[in-house]
């Protein structure tokens, strides 16, 4: 699993490079996670714009990251395709993320 | 020269069909020979998408609970019928409880600590798919289940 974190200002970009978070790398994307979020930061955004297939324990996953930022911060997600967007809204947990369609301005790559 | 003659006989194309090994990348692999199976290029795309997103629950839990204990295989067959997609997946694992498949319903609580991390598989199982069944015959569950095929496109 292959994450790639930078920070902007105040807040923390991590873009996922690989196009799934499954039963198979949901632990690994959790562990990567966690220690990229110890740094602290007023946001975590996080870029889901790669991944075209999650399941309930990549769902899982993602859910533990926002607890493990605690009270505080909130888990933002970035990107979310077809499918992804599917199993948040079914589960309802689309109302529980700040979920932005694309990266919010600001924060995008230039070129 | 001998007359080059394949003995291999491919399987129609109206049925997919394939045994894993009861390993998390095993059903990685398998989810994606499926889905791009020349049975499967029959669905539409959100079809396709939901189609995904029930097998892969489906063959996680064999592979978490059936073969918790011990390693196994797992079969799956896929065909049309009556327009749906016909789901039928065998395993040698551990039955399930004697009420059958869970209920899959979603946790109440969606604030703070006591956000749910696990549950979603039958609750997604179940929202997704028809004509559920599982039974256990001698020592092998049998799970069958259909998909719709022709999803339209959601609006965003």
């Amino acid at each position: 699993m292959k994450l790639v974190s930078e920070r902007r200002g105040e807040i923390i970009v991590i873009r996922v490079m690989d196009d799934r978070i499954d039963a198979a790398g949901a632990i690994q994307f959790k562990d990567r996670m966690r220690e990229i979020i110890e740094e602290p930061s007023a946001r975590v955004v996080l870029d889901m714009s790669n991944i075209g297939f999650l399941d309930s324990s990549g769902l899982g996953a993602v859910v533990s990251v926002m607890k493990a930022l605690g009270p505080i911060r909130r888990l933002e997600l970035s990107g979310l395709t077809t499918t992804v967007e599917k199993v948040f809204r079914l589960t309802r947990m689309d109302s529980v993320f700040l979920i932005h369609k694309t990266l919010p301005e600001g924060l995008r790559h230039a070129g | 020269m001998r007359a080059k003659r394949c003995a291999h006989v491919p399987l129609p194309p109206d049925i997919a069909h394939m045994v894993i090994d009861s390993d998390m990348l095993a059903v990685r692999d398998g989810l994606h020979y499926l889905l791009s199976s020349e049975l499967m290029s029959g669905l539409t795309k959100d079809s396709l998408s939901t189609a995904e997103v029930v097998l892969a629950e489906v063959l996680n839990n064999i592979v978490e609970h059936a073969y918790a204990l011990f390693p196994g295989k797992i079969a799956v067959s896929l065909s049309f019928r009556d327009d749906r997609l016909q789901c039928d997946i065998s395993d040698a694992g551990l039955p399930m409880p004697a009420a059958g498949p869970p209920a899959g319903i979603l946790h109440e609580t969606l604030e703070g600590t006591d956000l749910p991390e696990g549950g979603f598989g039958w609750f997604l199982i179940r929202s997704l798919s028809r004509d559920l069944s599982y039974r256990r015959q001698g020592s092998t569950n049998l799970l069958s289940f259909s998909l719709s095929a022709n999803d339209p496109p959601e609006i965003a």
